[in-house]
């Protein structure tokens, strides 16, 4: 549990989070249109009649992003909802066409779930579990311009209509850190099942943040909500700043209102939008254009059978019957494309050494998260780089593996490999280390006699020194002594 | 020659399949009616005398290539200016959207094209097809052909919102026309000007491209000379569209071919409910004509109950704003339509300007209750209540149907008004739609077919509500009492 405490005057407060997360749907065409969805198109050129809201036009339900909304309700664990509909919700702005949005009020699509989320990478025990309210499914709005002329804005369509998914959080968050780590996992969830490119930047993804401080223990305090918050970060400087501004009004003798607030990210701060007084009233009711939406038990079924493995099973097996650490399962999953790379390679070495992926893991998981990254971006290379290439790391995965090269030299040729001109197969073959005891024996004992001052302070209890052994020994092969024969052999030799 | 104008869709469409007359020849003559009324009735906002004979061309020439000719063929049609026709200006005979020229084509409109049916025009209506005498339209009112007997020359109501629809039709401008139904906007001036016209079951006809009163209630349908006229083209106009949601996915009966009046094994169903205290005495005895005519035709008259019937035009006026008041939100001067932007005003000041110039009193009135009923605080009092009553009113009809086939009941409580009489107070005109407005909730077929004059010379109208589905027993019904009442009263030519 977080000890996240606001020191105020009066003693330590306590901060209540609550995340309505707006996650943009992966789909072709939109919620009720088949306009395209794609990012930074030319403005108004994915709008349908429908999208306009021009005279006489009418909603038709895209199945597909009903499914993607299933599918992340089944990968949260929640129950989905055979019968549900859609409402009206109605107020009048220039980016929303129809003078309502779509949306789904009084009977979403998914109930209740929840996700756990981890709140120390290095300490596998430090997780909680984050409830979710409700998945329901809603049309995004256009988009206003207000840089394109002098006294006028301009009005962008092309995002009104498409679908998105509210995933609205219970209050159990209660840090900072716990917001950014469940706003973390939510995202990886949603990438995993494909239901949402989780891209903060290009707004797929943000969040209204709720927030409302409290003596520990206390009933919960009057909230605030502040609008479409668009990364980490700013999730969690807007819990920070806003807790630090209640507690401050609060002890001067202020009373938190519950009102709607933006953040300013250039000044690190929130400010009123508009006050519940002159709140919407939204004068939801039941749209009379669409039938309630009902499921079939083949349609759920098929949802189920397409999730792939999501981040909590794969850790659990990664930890598992794979035998990799807390950490490295953790750091392979994070991202769906990361844990995809590593199986793929996991299962191209496991079938070219001839070994199970288990007895491989550790080594290609070594290689992917610190080996292969110290390379690609010590020389600048992109991991999308065509000569980064499954044949090209699997050659040098299994040449380590077997012990034909050690580890470091894998490293060299892949350099040289990504930045030159070499073949790949040669260069390992060339470089292969040898454990051919004789000539590494030959090697030591040359060393140790160089060396007798050393071999003396050695025994003498500078078991340090063990080091530069080694270095020699290897120098003296051309890198291409098998360390652990080396090792063995020296140790032997010292006595 | 014989003055193609009196005839009706089946004979025309006879008529020019056999060589007869031509298309061209019919569409220039309702061309010609069009033009000398137009001063005097105002049936249409915009009459395009070129499209007609455009359409009737395509037709003469499939004609003559031999080439097989649609179902309303060389029938020349007026379209209510609810329905988006492309390049022709679309209004719902309102200020805010005078002057949009849609760049595409409604569902409906589009099937009559392609049954070979040209427009004449755009035809006058309640403004957002809101009101019962169409006196709400922003392009003045729409005056009835017909006369009192009395002598004066009072204008008379031609009904609403389908006001110029009727008009046309009575008046012989237009063999048929398109109609809309939200509460009874087909079928009461329908009964007001003698002629007939069917609100299919919800569903039946796709919405896409009508501009939109109230959601779960709008239904398309045809209003013409007589039962088979309005079976032709309901069949042209119906079938399932994957652009409205609430559309049937449901086959087109063939009801022309199965159109039978007789009703034999038949039961008739006659609601308690529906004989108000102090109802108008000539309503009573056309609607015990119709009985005796029903039973005449061999139906076995059963007396019913539907409790809730008093509870229906309430649920209506609740329904019906609510779903307007969003429906509308979108006319708001940012994308097409009316822009009032006031200098310096900024985008709230230019919806209030917008807004407010651009919609009638009566728009206004109905956008300011809905948004009421749906406000915070009063929802659940009305809008769920109503909501609740509405399923008790369809529960009442499907209890019905245990010991009945079809309803027969007044369309209206009275014969036409004089307009202005009342205006001042909606209310009054609101209880135009006593009779219509319970069908519409139910979302069940009704159709009006006149059943003779009243004491003044004007026409009265018998309703026949069905079973979901079931307008083949509507159309039936509808046809036993027109062959029975020989109705073949027409306005005296005034204008």
């Amino acid at each position: 549990m977080s000890e996240y405490r606001i020191q105020g005057a009066t003693g330590d407060w306590e901060v209540v989070i609550g995340l309505e997360v707006h996650a943009q749907v992966v789909s072709k065409s939109k919620l009720f249109s088949g306009s395209a969805t794609a990012f930074g198109a030319e403005p108004n050129s994915q709008v349908s009649l429908v999208d306009a809201a021009m005279p006489g036009m009418l909603p038709v339900l895209n199945k597909e992003c009903i499914r993607q909304a299933v599918r992340t309700g089944l990968a949260i664990n929640a129950p989905i909802n055979k019968w549900s509909r859609f409402d009206r919700k109605n107020y009048f702005y220039a980016d929303l066409p129809q003078g309502y949005q779509i949306s789904q009020l009084y009977h979403p699509l998914v109930g209740e779930g929840e996700i756990e989320v981890s709140l120390d990478e290095k300490n596998p025990e430090a997780v909680k579990t984050i409830g979710i309210e409700r998945i329901h499914v809603e049309q995004d709005a256009g988009k206003l311009m207000h840089d394109q002329h002098p006294t006028m804005s301009y009005v962008d369509l092309n995002r009104s209509g498409v679908a998105l998914m509210e995933i609205v959080s219970k209050p159990d968050m209660r840090s900072p850190a716990e917001a950014g780590a469940y706003l973390r996992k939510l995202r990886t969830i949603l990438r995993y099942v494909g239901s949402c490119d989780g891209n903060m930047e290009e707004g797929s993804m943000r969040a209204d943040v709720n927030v409302s401080v409290r003596k520990p223990g206390d009933e919960f305090g009057t909230r605030t909500e502040t609008k479409n918050v668009n990364s980490v970060r700013f999730v969690m400087a807007v819990v920070e700043q806003e807790a630090r501004r209640q507690v401050d009004l609060i002890e001067d003798g202020g009373k938190v209102v519950q009102e709607t607030r933006l953040y300013d990210p250039d000044k690190n701060e929130t400010r009123s939008m508009r006050s519940k007084e002159d709140a919407h009233d939204y004068r939801y009711f039941p749209d009379p254009d669409l039938l309630p939406l009902v499921l079939e038990d083949a349609f759920l079924e098929e949802c189920r059978a397409s999730l792939p493995e999501l981040p909590d099973a794969k850790r659990a097996r990664y930890e598992g019957p794979l035998g990799l650490s807390a950490y490295n399962a953790n750091a392979l999953t994070a991202e769906v494309e990361t844990a995809m790379a590593f199986e793929e390679l996991l299962a191209s070495v496991a079938s070219a050494s001839g070994k199970s992926e288990a007895d491989v893991a550790k080594r290609v998981a070594n290689w992917l998260l610190s080996e292969r990254a110290g390379v690609l971006s010590a020389n600048n290379v992109l991991a999308s780089d065509p000569k980064n290439s499954l044949e090209a790391n699997t050659a040098l995965v299994v040449a380590a593996e077997s012990g034909a090269i050690s580890g470091s030299k894998a490293k060299e040729i892949f350099a040289l490999y990504l930045t030159g001109d070499i073949d790949l197969a040669k260069e390992i073959e060339a470089n292969q280390q040898t454990s051919d005891t004789g000539a590494i024996d030959t090697a030591i004992a040359k060393i140790l006699a160089d060396n007798a001052d050393k071999v003396e302070q050695y025994k003498g209890g500078k078991e340090a020194l063990f080091g530069f052994f080694v270095g020699q020994t290897m120098k003296a092969m051309q890198g291409k002594a098998n360390p652990g024969v080396v090792n063995e052999l020296l140790k032997k030799a010292l006595g | 020659m014989t003055d193609v104008t009196e005839l009706g869709v089946a004979a025309i469409r006879e008529g020019v399949a056999k060589g007869e007359f031509s298309a061209v020849e019919v569409a220039e003559a309702f061309n010609a009616n069009v033009a000398a009324a137009q001063q005097a009735l105002n049936a249409f906002i915009v009459p395009t005398p070129e499209k007609a004979i455009e359409a009737a061309q395509a037709v003469d020439a499939a004609r003559a290539a031999g080439k097989p000719l649609g179902k309303m063929a060389g029938v020349p049609i007026g379209m209510k200016d609810l329905f988006a026709t492309r390049g022709i200006q679309t209004t719902a005979a309102s200020h805010i959207l005078e002057g949009f020229k849609p760049e595409y084509e409604s569902t409906v409109s589009q099937k009559l094209w392609d049954a070979g049916a040209g427009m004449l025009g755009k035809l006058n209506l309640d403004q957002f097809a809101m009101g019962s005498s169409n006196e709400t339209s922003y392009f003045g009112n729409v005056i009835s052909p017909w006369r009192r007997n009395d002598g004066g020359n009072a204008a008379l109501a031609p009904g609403g919102s389908s006001g110029g629809s009727s008009a046309a039709v009575a008046a012989r401008l237009a063999p048929a026309a398109t109609g809309t139904d939200t509460g009874g906007s087909i079928r009461q001036p329908a009964a007001f000007t003698g002629i007939s016209g069917i609100k299919p079951t919800y569903g039946r006809c796709s919405r896409w491209g009508v501009v939109a009163f109230a959601s779960s209630l709008d239904q398309a349908g045809p209003m013409a000379r007589d039962v088979r006229d309005c079976a032709i083209m309901l069949e042209a106009m119906a079938g399932f569209d994957p652009k409205d949601s609430t559309s049937l996915d449901m086959p087109v009966p063939a009801w022309e071919a199965g159109l039978s009046g007789d009703l034999k094994g038949k039961k008739v169903g006659i609601p308690r409910e529906y004989r108000l205290d102090g109802m108008d005495e000539e309503v009573a005895k056309s609607w015990d004509q119709g009985i005796a005519w029903l039973k005449d035709a061999g139906a076995e008259i059963v007396e019913i109950s539907l409790p809730h019937t008093k509870y229906a035009l309430p649920t209506y006026y609740i329904i019906a704003p609510a779903e307007a008041s969003s429906n509308l939100a979108r006319y708001d001067g940012v994308r097409y339509g009316l822009r009032d932007l006031p200098d310096g005003a900024g985008l709230q000041d230019m919806y209030a300007a917008t807004r407010a110039a651009g919609f009638g009193p009566e728009v206004k009135r109905r956008i300011l209750i809905g948004t009421y009923v749906l406000s915070a605080g009063f929802y659940d009092a009305y809008y769920t209540q109503a909501q609740k009553v509405r399923a008790l009113i369809s529960r009442d009809f499907k209890e019905a149907w245990a010991h009945c086939d079809v309803i027969l009941a007044p369309t209206t409580p009275s014969a036409s008004f004089a307009l202005g009489e009342k205006s001042a107070d909606p209310l009054e005109m609101y209880l135009n739609d006593v009779f219509s407005v319970p069908a519409s909730l139910a979302g069940l077929p009704a159709m009006s077919v006149p059943a003779g004059l009243n004491s003044e010379g004007l026409p009265l109208g018998l309703q026949i509500i069905g079973k979901p589905f079931d307008e083949q027993g509507v159309l039936n019904a509808g046809l036993a009492i027109e062959s029975r009442a020989g109705f073949t009263a027409k306005p005296e030519k005034w204008w």
